[in-house]
């Protein structure tokens, strides 16, 4: 067996063997789950972001929304009380950046799809205490503003290198997507296809 | 964890881990072979830093080592009682999923009681129950009030639901199925049909239902128009139909205000008022009837008070 001595005097043996102890979490950790079915696979239903909805997404991430809402609702009663069936996996194939937050200033976002109505989106962005007295989340008044998404295209084909599978026509039909409408709209078109697809209770 | 898509992973997780720990075993015993025998002295290393800075060589303290061990042997029990190898599920047949249900049915078991009592009750014998009223007022808290408000008096497009008033109907069966199924509230964009002018001459007619203040000039012009348009939904006489969620235009509820350029708003861009159904919002339990018969009662008693 090799001496301590020899690893210590020795820079290049002792790199080599630190990265092999190292990547041993990974390897067994993370490795594996690429070749999962319940982690590669899509739940039934489930499609990649439409143009709106991905334009949507980038405004979450870009106005920090990530840094108050999860999306993840773990497997808890309380939880699934509140927000519906537990996340799952196959949810979030088509999620890249993923958006699971890890801290929850506001609710849960991952049930939100369908559990208001836009217009209750619209006023609660535009001003949360106009719906919800009690709330101590920031207005986004500005998202009320045009939609400018100059590389919606780029970022579709760039999404499909990674399998999202938008067609030719779907790519060539983003522009005139995001025609006339505004931020507001991106975002609430997003927020509404959120966990929509989520397994029934 | 047993969807791996080749039986090569659950191998190469297990040799890899079982590696790993015997392997730091092993190496760990092979670097521990020097004792000192008692009344030695360790032996000064060869390098002298800062001038006088200098290194005894020590064998690893034994408390040291006994924490190494203990993790180890930790990692091998875990592992026996607890999923980690593969498809190997452990001896205590653990899963997350499986502790998530144990706890939603000790839940279920002390719940269902006390909501098989009240499934049994109807509507109204309900409302008037104190410890239903405080369970609703809870499960309205969670599921209703972002929209409704916490005192359920609703806000501008979001029906107050304490003032009697109702667009589809206040008997606890029509409560019921607004909410497990929702409601579409439509009213249709008229500006275009009826122009700028019309649209002032319909508003002006619309607030000389309830007695507001209009302009009676503008008012008669609408009438007629108002027959035209608006009389199949809202009724010739302006009493609304709850069939349609079409409201009552002479009373002095406004769910989107009541001034002319809020009545003006509606009858040239329309209104969207959508309730969403919560059948598939309350919860993950099997007591989602309960749920919504004591929020059903607790929506009828809200408007009961007097």
């Amino acid at each position: 067996m090799i001496s301590h001595e020899t690893i210590e005097k020795n820079i290049g043996l002792l790199i080599v063997l630190t990265i092999l102890i190292v990547s041993v979490g990974g390897l067994v950790q993370i490795v594996p789950l690429f070749f999962q079915t319940s982690t590669t696979t899509a739940v039934a239903g489930l499609k990649p972001y439409t143009a709106l909805q991905l334009s949507g997404r980038d405004i979450y991430i870009r106005e920090g929304c990530v840094g108050c809402h999860s999306q993840m609702v773990r497997p808890f009663r309380a939880e699934t009380e509140r927000y519906g069936h537990y996340s799952v996996a196959g949810e979030f194939v088509y999620d890249r950046p993923f958006l699971w937050g890890s801290k929850r200033t506001g609710p849960d976002l991952q049930r939100v799809g369908g559990r208001y109505s836009d217009a209750w989106h619209m006023a609660h962005l535009l001003n949360p205490r106009d719906v919800v007295p009690e709330s101590n989340m920031p207005a986004y008044p500005w998202l009320d503003r045009p939609l400018e998404d100059a590389a919606i295209q780029t970022k579709m084909r760039r999404l499909n290198l990674v399998g999202h599978g938008y067609s030719e026509a779907e790519i060539a039909g983003a522009p005139a997507e995001l025609e006339g409408k505004t931020e507001m709209d991106a975002v609430v078109a997003y927020l509404q296809v959120l966990g929509v697809h989520a397994p029934k209770n | 964890m047993s969807d791996f898509t080749h039986g090569f992973w659950p191998i190469y997780i297990s040799v890899i881990t079982l590696v790993s720990i015997i392997g730091t075993w092993v190496f760990l015993k092979s670097q521990t072979t020097r004792k000192l025998a008692p009344g030695e002295k360790p032996e000064l290393m060869e390098h002298t830093w800062d001038g006088d800075l200098q290194d005894l060589n020590n064998p690893l303290p034994r408390w040291w080592l006994g924490l190494f061990y203990g993790t180890l042997v930790f990692a091998l029990a875990y592992l026996v009682l607890w999923p980690g190898l593969g498809n190997y599920a452990g001896v205590l047949n653990w899963t997350q999923i499986g502790e998530y249900e144990e706890e939603v049915q000790k839940a279920e078991a002390k719940f269902q009681p006390v909501y098989a009592g009240f499934m049994q009750q109807d509507v109204s014998t309900v409302a008037a129950d104190a410890d239903a009223r405080a369970i609703g007022k809870n499960l309205f808290l969670t599921y209703c009030s972002q929209c409704h408000g916490s005192d359920a008096a609703g806000a501008r497009g979001f029906p107050n639901l304490t003032d009697g008033d109702w667009l589809y109907g206040g008997d606890p069966d029509t409560i019921k199925a607004t909410l497990t199924d929702g409601r579409g509230g439509v009213m249709p964009a008229l500006g275009d049909a009826l122009g700028a002018d019309g649209t002032q001459q319909v508003a002006n007619y619309v607030l000389s239902l309830s007695g507001r203040k209009h302009d009676a000039t503008l008012a008669a012009a609408g009438q007629a128009k108002f027959a035209e348009n608006c009389a199949a939904c809202h009724m010739p006489d302006g009493t609304g139909m709850q069939a349609m969620g079409a409201p009552n235009l002479t009373d002095k509820v406004w769910l989107y205000g009541g001034s002319e350029g809020a009545i003006i708003e509606a009858i040239a861009k329309g209104r969207n008022g959508v309730m969403p159904g919560m059948a598939q919002t309350l919860g993950t339990t099997s007591n989602k009837d309960a749920k919504l018969h004591l929020l059903t009662a607790y929506v009828y008693g809200l408007s009961q008070q007097k």
